[in-house]
């Protein structure tokens, strides 16, 4: 069924990324790649992976990002990966279900058996979070390694996402973001912790926490910059510097 | 986005095949045009193959084909499975239709009912296939309430092309029917103008900003992406080739779809029956010409806001 699930008991597994942490050393995505290679949507096909153009699904992939200029600019490293989202329009799109969210926690999973390979559930993605296997004919996407989560073969420290457990800056976090006052939430709560493209209505369910503000003050920009004349402009004479005050503003 | 020439053949195929189903009944209706058999199975055959052959199309793009039939079940909230409900419920009035009209004569009895609930059917299939964009938010360009009226009023127009061609070869083709096809192919072609208007001068709904949340910083550019060879959602979302000829393509698509279509119609509506074959075909030519351009630019030119997190700086 691709209607979404009406009632749960308001669980709600995701991941908290934190962007002042991450370093971009794309472990997770990695790792993630690793784990998901011989988990619930196995294999994550290569193409051509030793040669000039290799291309391959991944369900998890770290961007890098400049934000603003000159002093207060920065550098953002920025994990992206599915946001497994309360609205997901990738699922209700779907015209065979084989997308679907759980009941139990609300993670957005694909049927690798019913899938047509019709690519509508990507067009519907406005995050780019789910990757066409062409080798399989089907979509595949982040499980939220509910072989790892659920895993009882595992010790229970293990029993998080690869991404999550690998990451060596403990950037990303995993929990119940349905439960206001689990450790996760408080985090989001804390760190004024964001939904990416809310214009787009899908409710993402994992969130990103901002990078925090800069405490190096020797590199902040003053509030008002000075209001000095560059030297090359400087005439010699105080009326003309006056006149050219005057036209510059 | 990528246009995939399997999504552009059944959408412009099965609307012109659907288009013509609705004016035969029309026709029919009125009496314009008197039904002959020939003329009929003729209209019928080609619209219901133009169909067919484009319902077969849309399956090829797919990764699974064979699975497709599973593509039936979630008409609660798909607008794909919708369109293939209806389109495989279309089939069954417009076979009783054409048995009526065919052996029966369809006027004035029983079988123009069917006919009438096949015209109504065909028109939600085409809507269907509308909403199936216009539902996606993901793709502002797409997701604007004019993408449905102008899937309806391309496979009118285009269907109507399609009568008139079948129509000239029994030389059936009055002058005012010509004439009137030559003003929704113009109507057709103006509401895409204002389409493409539209879509020129609408606001981004997203930014790398907000797709990133980093704006509280400042202007947010792509610095690396995340490896230097393309994925999925760069071939298919992020596909930018001869976007840069999009402004040309338009004028073509306009004046070989529209005005010259148009200006085919009104000469065969002046020609006697015989010469007036010539001209019909030439605007079904001009109007498969153009149409097939207009289907190719709605998907190049749409912008996907999955290219915000590979360079991409609004949608």
């Amino acid at each position: 069924m691709t209607s979404l699930p009406t009632s749960n008991d308001g669980r709600k597994l995701g991941l908290v990324i934190d962007l002042d942490i991450c370093v971009g050393c794309h472990a997770c995505a990695v790792n993630c790649k690793e784990w998901n290679t011989g988990g619930h949507s196995a294999p994550l096909t290569d193409e051509n992976p030793y040669g000039a153009d290799p291309q391959g699904v991944w369900f998890n992939r770290v961007h890098s990002f400049e934000a603003g200029d000159g002093d207060s600019g920065r550098t953002v490293h920025f994990p992206r990966s599915c946001l497994h989202c309360d609205e997901p329009a990738c699922v209700t799109v779907c015209p065979t279900g084989a997308s679907y969210k759980r009941e139990s926690d609300g993670i957005v999973l694909v049927n690798a058996d019913t899938c047509i390979g019709c690519k509508l559930c990507s067009w519907a993605c406005p995050y780019g979070a789910r990757e066409y296997d062409y080798a399989d004919g089907v979509m595949k996407k982040c499980t939220m390694c509910i072989d790892r989560i659920e895993n009882q073969h595992l010790p229970p420290e293990d029993r998080l996402p690869a991404c999550v457990s690998t990451c060596p800056a403990s950037a990303r976090h995993f929990g119940d973001l349905g439960d206001p006052n689990s450790d996760v939430s408080l985090l989001v709560a804390e760190r004024g912790g964001y939904d990416l493209m809310p214009e787009m209505g899908m409710q993402p369910v994992n969130k990103y926490l901002p990078p925090r503000a800069s405490t190096r003050h020797d590199l902040e920009t003053p509030a008002s910059p000075p209001e000095a004349i560059p030297a090359s402009t400087d005439t010699g004479s105080d009326f003309l510097n006056w006149v050219d005050r005057m036209l510059t503003r | 986005m990528n246009p995939a020439y399997s999504v552009i053949f059944f959408t412009t195929a099965s609307g012109a095949g659907y288009g013509a189903i609705v004016w035969l009944v029309v026709l029919a209706l009125l009496g314009i045009v008197p039904l002959t058999p020939a003329l009929g199975a003729s209209v019928f055959v080609v619209s219901l193959a133009l169909i067919t052959a484009g319902l077969l199309s849309s399956t090829f793009h797919l990764g699974h084909p064979e699975r497709a039939w599973r593509a039936l079940s979630q008409w609660r909230s798909s607008w794909l499975s919708r369109e293939g409900v209806a389109a495989l419920a279309t089939y069954i009035p417009i076979l009783v239709f054409a048995v009526g009209s065919l052996f029966f004569s369809a006027h004035n009895n029983i079988w123009i009912w069917f006919g009438l609930i096949a015209a109504g059917l065909c028109l939600v299939t085409v809507g269907c296939t509308g909403m199936i964009y216009a539902s996606l938010r993901a793709i502002p360009r797409w997701s604007t309430p004019l993408v449905v009226p102008l899937y309806i009023a391309f496979a009118m127009s285009t269907g109507a092309v399609l009568v008139i061609a079948i129509a000239s070869i029994f030389w059936a083709t009055p002058g005012i029917l010509a004439w009137f096809t030559a003003v929704i192919t113009l109507a057709a072609w103006m509401l895409k103008i204002a389409y493409w208007r539209q879509i020129d001068t609408a606001k981004p709904v997203a930014t790398a900003e907000s797709a990133t949340g980093l704006g509280v910083i400042g202007k947010v550019r792509l610095l690396e992406s995340p490896h230097n060879s393309e994925n999925y959602v760069m071939r298919e979302m992020g596909y930018t080739i001869a976007r840069k000829h999009a402004a040309r393509l338009r004028k073509i698509a306009l004046v070989v779809g529209g005005i010259a279509t148009a200006l085919a119609l009104v000469i065969a509506g002046l020609l006697p029956a015989p010469y007036a074959i010539a001209t019909s075909f030439v605007a079904l030519i001009c109007a498969a010409t153009g149409i097939l351009i207009e289907r190719w630019l709605f998907f190049a030119e749409a912008r996907h806001a999955a290219s915000l997190y590979y360079g991409a700086s609004e949608v």
